[in-house]
């Protein structure tokens, strides 16, 4: 009775222990960004763009910024970036080359991109001035 | 991990031969767990991508906003997975701005010019091929169905390409997915009951992209596992 007992034991303890070694197939992670209406907005400026007006987006934008700034995590990437492109909609040129520059000071990968960005909304917003 | 559990498993037929029911449950488990052909990541593992860009989606299906949404739910999981993920709206913007209107034009630039513009080190690109409400006899079902192929943007080499697929169908019950995800999406349906394509979208990139056996592999942002 002793033995059987010792061979259910060893059963249980196996099945215990290929249990805990599946934890490690499901993928499990934590979050690196803090991602507030990135996405939603996305969505939305696309889908109900009378609802994600310039103004809208930045607002939604910036307060997520300064929500990301509690959280401690950084802002995900892309945001910034798209911040830099609605001030250059309104025309505001120091503050779309603020935000372009936070996306490239975050994320290198982004150097080509912003760089042309930066180009194009000097040249096109002080271009006009100058007309 | 395989082969430990492996390793166990003999261990464990050795020491419990008499007790086939017991192996037989472990076999059970085992089986979502074990890869029965490993995900080639050779190209994906030399070419070492630190950067994605995601071009608009082409769309072989009718629905009109499959595009749009399905854009709107792919940079989250990228970016989790390690890797900078250029901004979609950003860049479909600049390809308007270049007077690429449609996401069939955007899909046909070649890899060198959007090198020289964007510099990424890998592009993604994506074709829908379903999506949206089937309706039945008695139910209705919403899908997503999307193919993706990422590829180096020097070489042309595909290093990863997947199938994002996810369904629901009415009365389901989020049954048919899985744990927590499935909680995200019953609380999706309470808020908008229409439509269901946005978080279908976003459940099924989660999956594709973290599946243990064919997802992406962890991008430079994300320390290793």
């Amino acid at each position: 009775m002793g033995v059987v007992k010792g061979e259910y034991f060893k059963a249980y303890s196996m099945i215990i222990f290929v249990c805990v070694g599946m934890v490690g197939c499901v993928p499990q992670s934590s979050s690196l960004y803090y991602w507030g209406g990135y996405e939603r907005l996305i969505y939305t400026m696309y889908k109900q763009p009378g609802s994600a007006d310039a103004v809208t987006q930045i607002q939604v934008l910036t307060a997520d910024i300064q929500r990301a700034a509690g959280t401690g995590k950084p802002v995900a990437p892309g945001v910034y970036a798209h911040l830099g492109m609605m001030y250059a909609s309104q025309g505001d040129v120091d503050k779309a080359v603020n935000a372009l520059n936070m996306e490239k000071q975050l994320y290198p990968e982004s150097t080509v991109m912003i760089d042309g960005m930066i180009g194009r909304v000097k040249k096109r917003i002080t271009g006009a001035a100058n007309e | 991990m395989s082969r430990l559990v492996l390793i166990n498993v003999r261990q464990a037929l050795r020491g419990m031969k008499s007790n086939h029911i017991t192996i037989l449950f472990v076999s059970i488990f085992l089986h979502g767990c074990v890869t029965q052909i490993p995900y080639d990541y050779s190209a994906l593992l030399a070419s070492q991508p630190r950067s994605i860009l995601v071009i608009p989606p082409r769309n072989n299906t009718v629905e009109v906003d499959a595009e749009y949404t399905f854009l709107s739910t792919i940079s989250r999981p990228l970016a989790e997975k390690g890797y900078y993920v250029f901004p979609v709206s950003v860049v479909d913007f600049l390809f308007k701005e270049n007077g690429l209107q449609t996401s069939e034009e955007m899909n046909s630039v070649p890899l060198d010019k959007l090198d020289q513009v964007l510099a990424p080190d890998a592009v993604l690109y994506i074709t829908i091929d379903d999506w949206g409400q089937k309706y039945q006899l008695i139910s209705s079902t919403s899908v997503v169905n999307a193919r993706m192929k990422l590829v180096d943007v020097k070489t042309g080499d595909i290093l990863w390409a997947a199938k994002a697929y996810a369904e629901r169908s009415s009365g389901d019950g989020g049954g048919g997915l899985s744990g927590a995800l499935a909680a995200a999406i019953v609380e999706q349906v309470l808020g908008s009951i229409n439509d269901q394509t946005p978080e279908l979208s976003r459940v099924a990139n989660t999956r594709v992209i973290n599946n243990a056996n064919s997802g992406l592999l962890n991008g430079p942002y994300r320390p290793a596992d």
